[in-house]
């Protein structure tokens, strides 16, 4: 396949190469993506069907301008509006979709745009994901903090003011078990008002049990809902498992969350698909389990250690910010994220019309807070990150910025209950 | 007028405007104060629980009654939680049940509402129930001990005014505790109906917050509620149906 991502390493064995060619030319060497594991829960739900029954039927091209004006004319933005609304013949209109997403933020969220930042405390993972740059051919540092490494990153960060923090791991479960997250969340819980998860989807009763341990939100993003582009882009593991992927939101509500995110990484293929099946998949899962809070995130490929050629093609700011108003228009009730995948100046324009959450103070390598945020020199003690960010504001600088651009800043609105 | 006093729990107000807590700011805290003449100012315990410097706690002004509110919970066990916790802050005694198991239209759980109300109100609190206007349920909340019933005028952050009209008059005529109308009232035309129809006051945050000119729409509120409650002491003229009234009396024929 013609593509930007497959990156040989001069580490690798003859044989790890062998394998990794054969999994990226051969088709037939690699596991059927729709097929569980063994050890994966299988729940009953109707949700998958009907998101992918209108992805697999939405033909973008056959909306015209007059779709596009109706659907902004109208009070409610039903499924077909939101077709439109993502459509090309929605790009000319992209001012008036910006206003009155502006509008529908404003009554759902008033000025707030709250913050938060991601914490990675492991970067192994299992899977051969092939844009990746946690993905297990890459050869990257490789790390996994301890329990005293990561409540010293911890302190670190709550001394810079944030209160609420989104835990993340690679996706191994042998390196990072359930149990290892457990304790992270424990510790979180002690120097963060809010506790969010990252990691590898798992079962309901590892939900429940992480929740206990104080975590009350649970971040999967779908990748892409193109479950034959999915096939030929997650090459090894469990994280192949497109269907245990899909479900993993629901799983975590029974578990007892609070509220789920969602997101498909827009690049990897038909960007208005993708975004179609991410708000339906929101959607559809609002109206099953209507107390649940729900946000989408909205992330375009980044380059990673190892491959600067990565890059999200066809997505550019325009589309990226139609996407992001037929969100808001659609969907307006539900939290949207827009991450320092970013560049500054687009998360200060998003944030006045759409975006109602931005990390700051990020970094998406392992066990470097303490040198980035004090710039003590950094030891070799510290894992490499996955994608390169964009948007490096401290929490104080972010803080600013959007207090300066008449917003207000918002570190907590939760309370675990 | 000036002995017009809203009485809430035992405690007299003068103001019939009531801050509510969707969209904070410490602008809107300031106008609510200054230019509507708020005394009750409601705040999210959850957006309390937090550790940052500028903790909304320090821009309430001295004399105003706090009116926390147990937004975030799914049901009333989770209400009576955040309660409690409210009070541990140093919130007072007064307390607004929320209870939402919809995070899209933010509706109230009036059965989970009733029985939050019974336990908290049985713990001393001054217990101020958001709810869905049906008669039924406001009865049972005055059993419980409420101390007021606060029936939502249209969704929560709507601005869309009075869409439970009716249904509002039926509690103001029925229940003898103070109605007061929350949620959806986005004009100080609305907010002024409410009034001429006899409910106590009106709380409000959305129409402020996403006004143009926050003080003078803040004053403007002030002076809708303050001409409603005027309307509704002096007691409204008679309004005309189509077709005026027999001058001629239909019961003339009667001789003794």
């Amino acid at each position: 396949m013609e593509n930007q991502f497959f990156v040989d390493s001069k580490h690798l064995s003859s044989e790890a190469l062998a394998k990794k060619h054969r999994l990226e030319t051969d088709p037939t060497s690699r596991k059927n993506h729709m097929e569980y594991l063994p050890g994966m829960e299988v729940i009953e739900s109707d949700v998958c069907a009907s998101v992918m029954a209108h992805m697999n039927a939405y033909d973008a091209s056959k909306y015209t301008a007059a779709d596009v004006r109706a659907a902004l004319e109208r009070d409610t933005c039903t499924v077909e509006d939101f077709k439109a609304l993502l459509s090309p013949a929605a790009e000319p209109f992209l001012e008036q979709m910006a206003q009155r997403a502006r509008l529908e933020t404003s009554k759902h969220f008033g000025n707030t745009v709250y913050l938060f930042t991601p914490l990675y405390i492991a970067n192994y993972c299992e899977n051969y994901c092939v844009y990746c740059g946690f993905n297990c051919y890459n050869h990257i540092k490789r790390m996994k903090l301890s329990m005293e490494q990561i409540e010293k990153e911890m302190k670190v960060i709550a001394d810079s003011g944030m209160e609420e923090i989104l835990i993340l791991t690679g996706e191994s479960r042998t390196q990072s078990n359930v149990e290892y997250i457990g304790e992270a969340c424990k510790l979180a819980r002690k120097y963060f008002r809010m506790v969010g998860l990252e990691i590898y989807p798992v079962n309901t009763d590892e939900y429940k049990y992480l929740h206990e341990c104080g975590a009350d939100y649970v971040t999967v993003f779908q990748e892409t809902y193109d479950t034959d582009q999915y096939e030929r882009l997650h090459l090894l593991g469990h994280k192949r498992v497109w269907p245990y992927r899909f479900d993993a939101q629901e799983r975590a509500l029974r578990g007892g969350m609070r509220g789920v995110a969602f997101s498909a990484l827009l690049g990897l293929s038909d960007f208005r698909k993708d975004a179609l099946a991410s708000a339906l998949h929101v959607y559809f899962l609002q109206r099953k389990y209507p107390h649940a809070e729900m946000s989408l995130s909205c992330p375009r490929l980044r380059p990673i250690v190892n491959n600067d050629k990565i890059s999200p093609l066809d997505v550019r700011e325009k589309q990226l910010c139609q996407v992001l108003c037929a969100y808001r228009i659609f969907l307006p009730f539900v939290g949207i994220t827009v991450s320092s995948r970013e560049s500054a100046a687009f998360r200060n324009g998003i944030v006045k019309i759409a975006a109602t959450k931005v990390s700051a103070g990020v970094s998406t390598g392992i066990g470097d807070h303490e040198s980035k945020y004090t710039g003590k020199k950094a030891d070799d003690t510290q894992g490499d990150e996955q994608f390169e960010i964009d948007d490096n504001r401290s929490l104080e600088k972010m803080y600013k910025d959007i207090a300066h651009e008449g917003l207000q800043p918002v570190l907590n609105d939760y309370l675990y209950v | 007028m000036t002995n017009d006093k809203l009485i809430i729990g035992g405690h007299e107000f003068n103001s019939r405007f009531i801050l509510g807590s969707g969209k904070y700011s410490m602008n809107l805290i300031e106008a609510a104060v200054k230019d509507a003449g708020a005394e009750i100012i409601t705040l999210a315990v959850r957006r309390a629980n937090t550790k940052e410097q500028e903790s909304i706690l320090d821009y309430i002004p001295e004399g105003i009654t706090l009116l926390p509110n147990t937004s975030g919970a799914r049901n009333a066990e989770e209400a009576v939680r955040i309660a409690r916790l409210a009070r541990e802050l140093g919130c007072g005694n007064f307390v607004k049940i929320e209870i939402m198991r919809d995070s899209k239209y933010l509706l109230p759980d009036n059965a989970e509402t009733v029985k939050a109300t019974e336990i908290l109100a049985k713990e001393g609190f001054v217990v101020l129930p958001y709810m869905y206007p049906d008669l039924n349920v406001a009865r049972d909340l005055v059993n419980a001990g409420a101390a007021s019933v606060m029936p939502l005028a249209s969704p929560i952050g709507s601005n869309k005014g009075l869409a439970t009209k009716e249904f509002i008059q039926i509690l103001i005529d029925e229940i003898d505790l103070p109605i007061i109308v929350d949620a959806g009232i986005g004009r100080p035309s609305q907010a002024c109906e409410a009034m001429e129809m006899g409910a106590a006051a009106i709380m409000a945050n959305t129409a402020l917050a996403t006004a143009g000119n926050l003080p003078m729409m803040a004053s403007a509120f002030k002076n809708a509620i303050e001409a409603g409650r005027k309307a509704y002491l002096a007691g409204l003229g008679r309004v005309l149906t189509r077709g005026a009234s027999a001058s001629d009396p239909l019961t003339g024929f009667l001789r003794d």
